[in-house]
């Protein structure tokens, strides 16, 4: 059940590159929260979040993460956040379990409580006949599942997802939404970005739509309804009619 | 489509791939193009004055050639048909291994047969291409001084690029046939480094055994070279007489590397085809990692130390690409052996020889460590500063150049301690400038892109290189005039600020 304290403050975040990917964006993600960030390709979604995850360093605006300043004291936000991007990073030469096993490490976890973790991670998502193989082989499913793992072994109270259901397969997509439904129900908060409506619809708790780099609108299915004056339309619908409004004003 | 305007149309696709590939790797992947053309016809200008330092005296030489003359030249022209064939060998692997593009080829209507005989003439005529642009200044020189004769070794050129992309695509076939696609790609970057380098390695061990020095041309120029040379009408000297200007040889060169490459592609075009597809369909065989079992604990810089460790033991290929640069050290490790009986003075050359060779490879070490990092994202979101992560990753390479050359050093302690000294100081300085200016360039790329390195920035492989010339040459300085050692290191210190100097802004 979401809490009343803020998992994510964002204010005034902005990021030009040759243009503004981020234009003084405000966001809040209550702790606990599914927050489902949808927008069309380029509308800043994945620039905000690397920001967030401390990969990327804004030109102005403040982060502050289970109230650390992320920007003052990345290294204490960052011990409490995970981040998975759409492209799963890992290494070709480890195998699963040393994958998670280097996360552990890198995130100073006691080896007594990350091994069991990893194990049950990598079994809960259909990994344990892999265990001892190397990545190298795996196809991006496969892949996408031992990033997701990492990201989970050390139990982040809040977990950024940048596309994380490109490339699984139902059944792969399935567990990974239980999995994450099962971290929220635990008071973790997930915050993900996705181009497949039906999840946001699904899981999320409150969804926020970005265009040109700014928050157009934000709230549950039935308040992103009624804020584009129908309550019969598909999540879709209201999607389209929210960033060609959000276009139509940059 | 007719066949043959579909095949000068795939030529034309190749061609500008090829275009584009090297002006990619003049620019850095900036697409700088102007600023390209003229830094090259710079550098080719440039390239002129050690030319003429190097070879000019040679421009006088006329037919008919004695034998020591033959040699040298003969020797000269298989040394560069040796590294045209080391280059061959890995154009055409990087074809075979190239599968985004071959997938699309593939799929395609098109005969592959005929497409891969258009991608074998590419490759010939990247590599003469090639060639004919690093022979040019030396050429140059040679007919400014000795009359335009001399242009007939671009015909030498020619043939022996031709040659050598036609024996590199055989060689590459027959691994294939012989040991599978699995081992193919490790085996044939490893032969075309050895074949690159062996054949000046084998030259200054033959130079060490015989005449206790690291000159190769001592073995070229000695009595016995001449004495063992056949005669002056052999075959064997075709390639010399034909660069001097002898034009009916030229003519049979040319003639015999067309058809030689003619016969390549017509037997291994369609062996190429089903190489190709083989390599395509064959999945990669699933490795097993350790069965380890419990976790380790300990520092997280020991965890990245660990993780830097473990990627390189486990990538043969990356390790091969890597240490081949010590094939270098063979000739040196072998005079220490040699001079611990004979007490040679010679043994001083062992010194800039490791310090260059320390600065190589740690440059390849500290690219890997620092941007080749497969998992970037990863290791930046960790709650880990920055700082820390440079420094577990430059004491990766510390301890690996350590390890490496650690023996060596030793070994010369007992020859004498004020060279291992010395040697060791080289090492540590080379070993420390050449992290840095990976450090100060560095940009995020994944290790499978370690052979392109040094298209990221021609700026940091320049520096690199000067430094690690400068830093051996300053070693070699402090045993023999410690004050010439003195202007050498501030100058090599100075190259390294301006590196610094020039470096791109980081956050």
């Amino acid at each position: 059940m979401p809490s009343d304290v803020s998992a994510l403050d964002v204010t005034g975040l902005t990021k030009r590159f040759d243009r503004p990917a981020v234009d003084a964006l405000d966001l809040t993600v209550r702790s606990g929260e599914f927050y489902a960030l949808l927008g069309p390709n380029g509308a800043g979604k994945t620039t905000t979040l690397r920001m967030v995850a401390g990969l990327m360093r804004p030109d102005a605006g403040s982060i502050s993460i289970l109230g650390i300043d992320a920007l003052a004291d990345p290294v204490a936000a960052k011990q409490v956040t995970a981040w998975v991007s759409d492209e799963p990073m890992i290494y070709d030469k480890l195998t699963p379990l040393e994958y998670l096993e280097f996360v552990a490490g890198l995130w100073g976890i006691d080896p007594a409580v990350s091994e069991p973790s990893a194990r049950a991670l990598l079994a809960s998502l259909g990994l344990e006949p892999h265990l001892h193989e190397r990545c190298e082989g795996f196809s991006k499913g496969m892949r996408q599942k031992v990033a997701l793992a990492g990201a989970l072994v050390h139990d982040p109270r809040l977990i950024i997802l940048d596309e994380p259901l490109t490339g699984l397969d139902a059944l792969s997509a399935r567990r990974v939404k239980e999995l994450l439904g099962e971290r929220v129900r635990c008071g973790a908060t997930v915050i993900m970005t996705t181009h497949i409506l039906e999840v946001a619809e699904r899981m999320a708790d409150r969804i926020g739509v970005i265009a040109a780099g700014r928050l157009v609108a934000e709230g549950t299915l039935a308040e992103l309804r009624r804020q584009n004056g129908r309550t019969d339309t598909s999540l879709e619908d209201v999607f389209i009619s929210l960033v060609d409004a959000g276009a139509a004003a940059a | 489509m007719s066949s043959a305007t579909a095949l000068s149309w795939f030529a034309r696709h190749e061609i500008r791939l090829a275009w584009r590939e090297w002006l990619a790797m003049m620019t850095g992947g900036r697409g700088k193009r102007k600023r390209a053309i003229v830094a090259l016809i710079v550098f080719a200008a440039v390239m002129h004055l050690p030319a003429y330092a190097v070879i000019g005296r040679f421009a006088d030489l006329e037919l008919p050639l004695a034998k020591p003359e033959l040699v040298i030249i003969t020797a000269s022209i298989f040394l560069a048909w040796a590294l045209m064939l080391s280059q061959a060998i890995e154009s055409v692997t990087r074809v075979f291994y190239a599968r985004a593009d071959l997938d699309l080829i593939m799929s395609s209507p098109a005969r592959l047969a005929n497409v891969f005989s258009v991608r074998i003439a590419a490759i010939a005529l990247a590599v003469t291409g090639m060639a004919l642009l690093l022979s040019t200044p030396f050429i140059d020189v040679l007919a400014f001084g000795g009359g335009i004769r001399w242009f007939s070794a671009f015909g030498v050129v020619i043939a022996i690029g031709v040659s050598a992309a036609a024996v590199a695509i055989a060689i590459t076939v027959l691994l294939f046939r012989l040991i599978g696609p699995g081992r193919t790609r490790l085996v044939a970057q490893i032969v075309a480094a050895v074949i690159g380098a062996g054949f000046v390695i084998a030259l200054q061990v033959a130079a060490i055994l015989s005449y206790g020095t690291l000159s190769r041309f001592a073995v070229l120029t000695s009595d016995a070279a001449a004495a063992y040379a056949p005669a002056t009408d052999s075959p064997l000297w075709w390639p010399a007489r034909a660069a001097i200007g002898d034009g009916q040889i030229l003519s049979l060169l040319l003639a015999g590397s067309l058809v030689l490459l003619g016969v390549v592609m017509a037997v291994c075009s369609p062996k190429f085809a089903d190489t190709v597809v083989s390599v395509a369909a064959t999945a990669r065989p699933a490795r097993r990692g350790t069965q380890a079992t419990a976790f380790r604990g300990g520092s997280r810089q020991r965890t990245l130390r660990a993780k830097e460790f473990m990627l390189l033991w486990r990538d043969p290929w990356l390790v091969s690409q890597s240490l081949m640069q010590l094939l270098y050290l063979v000739p040196p490790a072998l005079m220490l052996w040699v001079s611990f009986s004979d007490n040679s003075g010679a043994i001083v050359l062992i010194t800039p020889v490791i310090v260059m060779a320390a600065g190589q490879l740690a440059g390849g070490l500290a690219w890997l460590t620092i941007s080749g990092e497969d998992a970037a994202d990863l290791v930046a979101s960790a709650p880990i500063p920055s700082s820390h992560l440079t420094r577990a990753k430059i004491e990766v390479v510390l301890i690996a150049i350590g390890v490496i050359f650690a023996p060596l050093v030793a070994a010369l302690a007992f020859a004498s301690v004020t060279q291992a000294t010395v040697t060791t100081l080289g090492i540590i300085v080379a070993t420390v400038s050449a992290a840095a200016i990976q450090l100060w360039f560095r940009v995020q790329a994944r290790r499978s892109q370690f052979r392109r390195r040094q298209t990221s920035s021609r700026l940091a492989t320049f520096a690199e290189a000067f430094c690690s010339i400068g830093w051996a040459a300053t070693a070699a300085l402090a045993m023999t005039i410690p004050v010439a050692a003195i202007v050498s290191g501030a100058l090599t210190a100075a190259i390294l600020a301006a590196t610094w100097k020039i470096s791109p802004p980081r956050m």
